[in-house]
């Protein structure tokens, strides 16, 4: 792959006992520069016609999901797939409400997903907390946690308004504007940072590869 | 019910018998006597099952009211049976060896209001919420807006478009802080 | 006149070629099929070709040692090597493969090499999921050579000889010659023996997505994916292929091997839309129960 050459610094990965420490990755995640433009062009077509997402319900949004897999709505049509493990899809869909318990998952399965990863955010709970805006346990803004490349608005937006997301999504990636995997890797210092304010009992690898 | 009444109040001075419906029914107990009074119900009472055991934070009187609610199948009927303890210093005694379920509703409320139930299995473990910090967070005085406040970063930019306020606003703008 | 070395190698890759692609255009048909009969429009044809490119175009991919990449390795030379020794059109110089350097048994031996190289590399990925779906899918594939192997038996007593085409060419001349028609019971017995290969439903618990999350692919990402999903297409065509030419009288050319090929393949979607799920030890009590008593019988018939 198109690896920079800078070694990244390594973590400290505090939450582990010493024996564990050597189990996980030592190092920070790294940027991966695009190809050239006439390849990159074409993995995006690809990219942008296969998207995987994870089959992960987050939240209330997952209930807006299961439609679109029936023939009402049909996003196999689309090029959409759910897979079952993080390590095989592309896209994340953050349903909703995302409480400190669920964002530990989150940053998890995030971390654990490939390449060119995209996240697709549902609700008005993750812009700006949504109806859970005074709860002692759900985050306001999910992009403080995770970089977040489509926002649908609503609650729950309908299966209508997904596809329209999905779409939107798709002319992202076409456009070569959906590089969340850096935007992370480069930011990763504050990421991190944000997600061990608020998920207390920080039992993981910093980096979960 | 009446039978009922008078026999609660006679063996373990139960006393505010209230029938809420026709179907269900409260009943004021010491908290030194709950698990015989529940003892008693469950085993001669006809009330054998537990269906939900709560409490609801009097902090005005400065007391916790722990709520069990019991059903008799054969008759149709829930009681509930509430008791008073001291809100500084919870502790009740524990149920758990006369309904299975008993356990569950009492991590609960040793998470959410700090009662302390010594006995019941794995009470202290963390029950709904992770690497829980703050104070027990049903209780009236934890302010959930300021915890969230604190704690959260919030997008800027957010805007309410309650008429209440929005009306208030035009026609008294000189009131509005 | 015989082509030298080096044509046949050219030839070789040729067939190959349309082999991967006929087995992706026939998932991805299959897939479309089974969405029409859903009564939703489906994903195109050519999704398959996408999803591999995707897998192709991911930037990174992690490791678990060298097993774990030899996996996807063995998976794909088991695909190719079995496609490799069968003949996909008979007397046809250009799809003869190297069908006369193998027989029938070193086809059924890489049937059977391509699924414990997967076990292995995907034990070695760590993850218990995998694990599990490796356990399921190897006890399974235990289970139904048993009736496999007995029909073949049969087939093979019934010709007499253990070569591919010699088989094939004993079935031309009409339907009445198949070994469909000769000798049924060990079509049927091999038929159902086929249902469990393909991991259809009801024998799909090995890959279950919603049991255990997709059984022993569960740690394979990007590239490895990538070969995964193209050993899918070849090792299909060559199930199909093998299956047209020992039991429906082979083709004479490549329109009628699509033909006879895709019909097969539809009496698997055909069973697995109409059925649910078998647990492992109800299908390993299925596969050594009636198949295997009508293996056994179709050998005997064969024998006498």
């Amino acid at each position: 792959m198109f690896v920079k050459k800078v070694k990244p610094a390594p973590l400290a990965n505090e939450g582990l006992i010493p024996q564990e420490r050597d189990l996980f990755c030592d190092a920070a995640p790294q940027e991966y520069a695009p190809a050239n433009k006439v390849v990159e062009d074409f993995w995006n077509w690809a990219r942008a016609q296969s998207l995987w997402i994870l089959g992960f319900g987050t939240g209330c949004g997952a209930i807006e999901l299961r439609p679109l897999m029936t023939s009402r709505f049909d996003m196999y049509r689309y090029g959409i797939q759910p897979r079952p493990t993080p390590r095989q899809s592309s896209v994340f869909v953050i349903g909703g409400y995302a409480s400190v318990k669920t964002l530990k998952r989150i940053v998890r399965s995030y971390e654990q997903m490939m390449g060119p990863k995209f996240v697709v955010a549902l609700g008005s709970c993750t812009i700006n907390g949504g109806m859970y805006w005074d709860s002692y346990n759900t985050i306001k803004r999910i992009d403080q946690y995770i970089p977040v490349d489509v926002y649908i608005a609503g609650c729950m937006p309908r299966p209508e308004a997904l596809l329209a997301g999905f779409q939107e999504l798709k002319k992202i990636i076409r456009a070569g504007r959906a590089e969340g995997q850096n935007v992370y890797a480069k930011n990763f210092e504050w990421y991190k940072e944000n997600q061990k304010k608020v998920i207390k009992d920080w039992n993981m690898p910093d980096y979960n590869w | 019910m009446n039978e009922l009444a008078t026999e609660l109040t006679r063996r373990y001075g139960a006393r505010d018998w209230r029938d809420q419906r026709k179907d269900l029914s409260s009943v004021v107990v010491d908290a030194l006597r709950i698990r015989d009074v529940l003892a008693w119900l469950k085993d001669s009472g006809g009330y054998r099952h537990l269906s939900f055991a709560s409490a609801v934070d009097n902090i005005e009187r400065n007391a916790f009211t722990l709520v069990y609610t019991l059903r008799n199948h054969d008759l149709g009927h829930s009681l509930m049976v509430h008791c008073d303890i001291d809100r500084s210093n919870p502790t009740v005694d524990s149920i758990h060896l006369l309904w299975g379920q008993a356990w569950t509703y009492q991590r609960e409320m040793k998470e959410w209001f700090g009662i302390d139930f010594p006995g019941s299995p794995r009470v202290d473990e963390e029950f709904v919420l992770e690497g829980w910090q703050g104070p027990p967070m049903m209780r009236r005085d934890f302010d959930s807006r300021k915890y969230s406040d604190e704690t959260y970063a919030e997008r800027p930019g957010r805007v309410t478009s309650d008429p209440a306020t929005h009306m208030k606003s035009k026609m008294y703008p000189e009131a509005v802080p | 006149m015989e082509p030298s070395l080096l044509a046949r190698i050219g030839y070789a890759f040729l067939s190959l070629f349309v082999i991967t692609n006929y087995g992706l255009l026939l998932i991805g048909s299959m897939a479309r099929i089974s969405a029409k009969v859903q009564g939703r429009v489906g994903q195109p044809v050519y999704q398959p070709y996408l999803d591999i490119i995707k897998s192709s175009a991911k930037r990174n991919s992690i490791g678990h040692g060298v097993m774990f990449y030899l996996g996807p390795v063995f998976r794909l030379a088991g695909g190719v090597g079995t496609y490799m020794f069968i003949p996909a059109v008979f007397g046809s110089v250009m799809f003869r493969n190297f069908s006369d350097s193998g027989d029938l048994l070193l086809v059924m031996y890489f049937i059977f090499f391509g699924q414990l190289g997967m076990a292995l590399g995907a034990g070695e990925g760590g993850h218990p999921y995998s694990a599990l779906g490796v356990s399921r899918g190897l006890a399974q594939m235990t289970a139904f050579e048993v009736p496999f192997a007995l029909s073949i038996i049969a087939v093979v007593i019934q010709y007499k000889t253990l070569d591919i085409t010699a088989i094939v060419a004993a079935q031309q001349g009409g339907f009445l010659n198949w070994t469909v028609a000769t000798n049924p019971l060990a079509v049927v017995a091999a038929l159902i023996a086929f249902l469990g290969m393909s991991m259809h439903n009801p024998f799909s618990v090995v890959i279950a997505p919603q049991e255990i999350p997709i059984g022993p692919p569960t740690e394979y990402q990007s590239n490895l994916l990538g070969m995964l999903q193209t050993n899918r297409a070849i090792f299909n065509g060559a199930k199909l292929v093998l299956y047209m030419n020992l039991f429906f009288g082979g083709a004479t050319n490549i329109v009628v091997m699509v033909i006879k090929t895709f019909l097969i393949y539809f009496i698997n979607v055909f069973v697995g839309q109409a059925f649910p799920r078998l647990r492992t030890d109800q299908s390993i009590r299925f596969f050594l129960g009636v198949p295997t008593l009508i293996g056994i019988a179709s050998v005997i018939i064969a024998a006498i």
